[in-house]
């Protein structure tokens, strides 16, 4: 069944390629994808889901999918969610309607394979499927300098799959299968020497494909570039595929290795928080604050890994992971589709250009103030139940007879980032919005009824994983 | 216990729907107010209830996070101030916003501040105070920015939020710390996890609760805007007055003197004796209190004045919880909840009726014009400045200085003359504004305010006389402290002290303001609020923050990328055209170099 998830995408994909209308194809496949996403979440234990199939005898290489366990769950509730708000979101250009919203279902069949994959063979390939048709859109339609930004992101990304590919290669040449379960169960076949390598090589290539600082600078400008569904596709669904292999394939697997470079990736992910934090301080476009945003916020579910590679036994961590990924997918995804919004009202995506837009636009306005404060940590809305419980794993272990360890002054310097995420959050909140209305905004149009139904599908989902966290949480059980 | 938890829920509902359904139909206002009305009723049902009762909000294996409601005479006299004020403030509120376009707005934000607030109040642990913390800022971000067309208003939102979490960034700390040294996050729990990791490591017990407890008051420093982070709460009276009344007077702002008061509940007072942490958190509150009072007598804007003001009270209760007397400290904040209320209400129909005027010195005469709010902003201001044995402020202020005189001498001669400096620039505001003659014509044609402007006024006065005796403040859980023998130590001497502070302060500000047309004391240095603000805006947000910010983004852009990106580009380039074909965005090469990444993983894995 969970191959029917992948393969849905694809079929409109052939079926637009064929004549069927672009847009009415791909929304009616990402919301029979969402229905059927919504039953996996209902009964994901029963063995319905899981398939195999065998497409090499030797070496054996399986198209499997299925539930190992909770976490795969959450991720393809993520990525049916988004992938529908990303249809909906999206308007091609003339012309280019094929094009858009065949990549844009290239991307969630992609995402949904990886996630769904329970072949290492397979959870790499459809990565770089997705990868892809993310290139080309914004190479081919993407906004202002998208061909530097197309080109700077298949630099990063194809060198961090290189060095991600190798690390699995000797993975899998280590532990004599592509099979994840069997792997982790072979795990004793990897020498301590060898972990350290590996250990390196995934934290790289993950790392970088999560834009893990200083490997981060590939994101905002291929966000700003991208058009709405590829980077609410991407910064919202396909990226988390770095931390989700991380949580997958590294933890269980090296988990010596890990450790010793947990110094080294707590420093990074400071770096993340703090530096990238300031640097979104001082952008002045909304797209590219976003996208630096984004790299921020993936510092905090490093510090969820980083206390899960610390402490083994840690059992809040893992949680708090899948949590703050599925609440920061979201709420990415929806900033990303009200700026494409913010644009296309007023033509203009530069804070300075902007201002007191909520007099003409208070829908836009109040939605976009909900996805502000969900990104800055507000109580009610999901990113606060993630990154509550991220600081709660990183004190898990907290001795408070012997001090703070590392991952706790990690901990305490990161929380500064709530204070720089409510600065630049609140900042473009009030320029764009807030003041006297100035000649862009004056006569802008709301929302419409059809404009409102993708924002209102995320915020939903924000709202009942922000107000009760169980929801979410007993997946994960 | 449902009851306790429709206390909590209702106005969330209500909220909702003001907002999702009743925008456009002009019912918000009226909903907004029914249910402040029965959480009001509902707190009173609730007094003399003791009891905890939660549900799991976020469970991982055994542990989790619990929404829980803690009833006990902390909680419930607390609901009494917030569902008594809050009720009274929306009353006023009808009158007030009548004519806002965005009415509607307006009671959806006072609707959520009421949720929060309470939830609060009603925490069972540390993460839902945590929450409720969050939530109450935002509201206060909403209605402070509730005229956000005014930069001036949108400005003030942003910088109280931004205040207030720069405090929450310690509380969050502490409350992780406090976890690890009592492995508990609720209240009822913390003790015997407190006293098993007392025994254990004596040596270093006091500095690591220090630690601990300091970070935890750095949210109340945000919350209760002690110095250094008090700048938002002046602002903040950009907001609709009947806001600054709720929120900025008597319920949110109390809110970190009431957190602390809750952790000093939950740990035993005696943990704090003697501790660092208590020291400091002396010394904050009375050194708000005495800056917070002199920039009050300089300034001209009426809710300016009743902002420090404010400022400087909640010193005084942040002071009596440093010097562990946080029953003064309690019985302050009920007392002063009321008659704080009642002057902002009282200015708030003031501005109202002077067409938006806000400036002391337009006003003058008021007293003629508008008899019934004058008399009971008398009556507030003889509250806030104490005046002896008939006055609420009276019976909790002799408190605090008893407090301080027992627990450090300085910190009472400071509080002294602070109760002096209250008297005066009170003094100060009423002479000014509702003697003499009208000095514009706003104050000329003022008139008196209707009904449902003044019935508050009137309940709220009433209750700044009534709220510190005994029969009213013990059957409504007021904190009052009970000394057994008696009178506490020196009680002739902090009596004589404080009534001579008072008359004092009368005399000098009578003298110095009776008909005077303008300003006779121009002190640049308190009018600009000992240049802190400015400070902040110009040092650390434009020099420090912004400067700092601009500082990173360069080296981001020409150390990161220059580096990483500038050198494969090179590198790239050099190995000729496979790179440059990408560069030039040709669309076959992206797939095609792809295509070819797919191809090479399928050879690997085959072949290996």
């Amino acid at each position: 069944m969970l191959a029917l998830l992948v393969f849905l995408p694809l079929v409109a994909v052939i079926a637009i390629l064929f004549g069927a209308p672009a847009r009415l194809t791909a929304i009616a496949a990402s919301a029979l994808n969402l229905v059927v996403g919504l039953a996996a979440v209902l009964s994901w234990k029963a063995p319905v889901w899981t398939s195999s199939l065998t497409v090499l005898e030797k070496p054996a290489l399986h198209l499997s999918f299925g539930f190992p366990d909770g976490m795969s769950v959450v991720m393809i509730l993520l990525s049916v969610i988004v992938t529908l708000a990303a249809v909906l979101s999206g308007k091609a250009p003339e012309g280019r309607e094929k094009l858009y919203f065949t990549s844009s279902l290239l991307i969630s069949a992609g995402a949904l394979g990886a996630f769904a994959s329970t072949d290492l063979f397979f959870f790499y390939a459809f990565h770089e499927l997705a990868l892809i048709p993310t290139f080309l859109m914004i190479g081919m339609l993407g906004r202002g300098d998208r061909r530097e930004a197309a080109w700077k992101i298949t630099i990063y990304l194809g060198l961090g799959s290189i060095v991600l590919l190798a690390g699995l290669v000797w993975l899998a040449n280590l532990t004599g299968t592509f099979n994840i379960q069997q792997m982790i169960a072979n795990q004793a076949l990897i020498p301590a020497d060898a972990q350290k390598g590996i250990a390196a090589l995934l934290v790289l290539g993950f790392g970088t494909l999560v834009s893990l600082f200083p490997f981060h600078s590939w994101a905002a400008p291929a966000y700003a570039s991208a058009p709405a569904p590829v980077a609410m596709l991407h910064a919202g669904v396909l990226k988390k595929f770095g931390l989700y292999g991380l949580l997958r394939i590294a933890i269980p697997l090296v988990p010596d290795g890990l450790q010793a470079w947990l110094t080294p990736l707590l420093v990074l992910l400071l770096g993340n928080i703090l530096w990238v934090g300031w640097v979104t301080i001082s952008q002045k476009r909304l797209d590219t604050m976003l996208g630096n945003s984004s790299v921020m916020h993936m510092g905090y579910i490093f510090l969820a890994i980083a206390a899960l590679i610390a402490f083994p036994e840690n059992d809040l961590a893992l949680p708090a992971a899948v949590v703050l990924m599925f609440a920061h997918g979201i709420s990415i995804a929806l900033l990303f589709a009200l700026a494409d919004r913010i644009e296309r009202k007023t033509g203009s995506i530069d804070l300075d250009d902007l201002g007191g837009l909520a007099k003409a636009t208070p829908l836009l306005a109040f939605l976009f103030g909900i996805a502000a404060m969900a990104s800055i940590g507000l109580p009610g809305l999901a990113n606060f139940s993630g990154e509550v419980l991220v600081f709660l794993s990183a004190f898990r272990n907290y001795d408070a007879t012997t001090g703070l360890g590392p991952v706790q002054i990690a901990c305490i310097l990161s929380i500064w980032g709530v204070v720089i995420s409510a600065v630049y959050m609140l900042r473009a909140y009030r320029r764009i919005f807030q003041g006297p209305p100035v000649k862009s905004t004056e006569a802008a149009i709301d929302l419409t009824l059809a404009e409102r139904v993708p924002a209102i599908l995320l915020i939903v989902a924000l709202l009942a994983v922000g107000l009760y966290p169980n929801l979410l949480l007993n997946l994960l059980k | 216990m449902t009851l306790p938890w429709i206390l909590l829920f209702l106005p969330l509902v209500v909220a909702a729907a003001n907002q999702l359904l009743l925008k456009k139909t002009g019912l918000a206002p009226i909903v907004s107010v029914a249910s402040a009305a029965a959480t009001f009723v509902i707190a009173i049902l609730l007094l003399g209830t003791t009891g905890t009762t939660s549900f799991e909000w976020a469970t991982i294996g055994d542990f989790s996070i619990d929404i829980g409601v803690k009833l006990d005479r902390l909680s419930t006299g607390m609901m009494i101030v917030v569902t008594g004020v809050g009720l009274l403030v929306h009353i006023f509120s009808l009158a007030y916003m009548k004519d806002d376009e965005a009415k509607a707005r307006y009671f959806t934000g006072l609707s959520l501040f009421m949720f929060s607030m309470t939830g609060i109040v009603l925490a069972s642990n540390f993460i839902m105070t945590f929450i409720f913390w969050e939530l109450v800022g935002v509201s206060s971000y909403l209605l402070i920015g509730h005229w956000y067309g005014k930069d001036s208003a949108a400005d003030a939102a942003k910088k109280a939020f931004l205040c207030n979490r720069v405090g929450d960034f310690g509380f969050m700390i502490g409350i992780l710390m406090l976890w690890g040294i009592t492995g508990a996050l609720s209240f009822d729990e913390m003790k015997p996890g407190l006293e098993a990791y007392r025994s254990a490591n004596p040596a270093i017990f006091g500095g690591v609760l220090s630690a601990a407890v300091l970070c935890i008051f750095c949210g109340a420093i945000g919350k209760s805007a002690q110095l250094p982070l008090h700048v938002w709460l002046p602002d903040a009276m950009e907001g609709p007055t009947p806001v600054s009344a709720l929120i900025h007077a008597a319920t949110m702002v109390a809110a970190g003197v009431y957190m602390l008061f809750r952790l000093q509940f939950s740990l035993g007072a005696d943990v704090f004796v003697g501790l660092t942490a208590s020291t400091v958190i002396a010394w904050t509150g009375g050194i708000t209190s005495l800056v917070a009072a002199l920039m009050a007598t300089q300034q001209d804007d009426i809710k300016r004045v009743l902002a420090y003001s404010t400022l400087s009270q909640l010193g005084y209760m942040v002071m009596a919880v440093g010097l562990v007397s946080g029953e003064a400290g309690m019985f302050h904040l009920f007392t002063h909840a009321w008659f704080k209320a009642l002057l902002f209400l009282g200015s708030g129909a003031v501005i109202y009726a002077c067409h938006h005027e806000q400036n002391i010195w337009k006003m003058g005469g008021l007293l003629k014009k508008m008899p019934l709010t004058g008399a009971t902003f008398a009556i507030g201001t003889a509250a806030l400045i104490a005046v002896p044995y008939v006055t609420s402020g009276f019976w909790s202020k002799e408190e605090i200085l008893a407090a301080a005189f027992s627990g450090n001498k300085i910190l009472f001669g400071i509080a002294i003359f602070v109760a002096f400096l209250t008297t005066f620039y009170m003094t100060r505001l009423f002479v000014v504004a509702f003697l003499g003659k009208p000095r514009d014509h706003g104050a000329e044609h003022a008139h008196e305010v209707g009904p449902l402007m003044s019935l508050p006024l009137v309940v709220l006065a009433i209750m700044a006389i009534v709220s510190g005796f005994a029969f009213t403040s013990d059957k409504l859980n007021a904190f009052r402290p009970i000394h057994e023998s008696g009178h506490a130590e020196g009680h002739g001497i902090i009596l004589g002290a404080s009534i001579a502070s008072l008359v004092l302060g009368l005399i000098a500000g009578f003298v110095m303001y009776r008909g005077k047309e303008k300003d006779p004391v121009v002190i640049p240095l308190l009018q600009n609020r000992f240049y802190i603000d400015r400070f902040y805006d110009h040092f650390v947000v434009r020099y420090f923050q912004d400067a700092f910010s601009a500082i990173i983004h360069f080296f981001d852009e020409f150390f990161i990328n220059g580096i990483f990106v500038g050198g494969l580009s090179r590198a790239a380039e050099s190995t000729g055209n496979l790179f440059r074909k990408v560069q030039s965005g040709s669309l076959q090469t992206y797939a095609f170099a792809f295509g070819l990444g797919v191809v090479f993983l399928i050879y690997f894995t085959v072949f290996f």
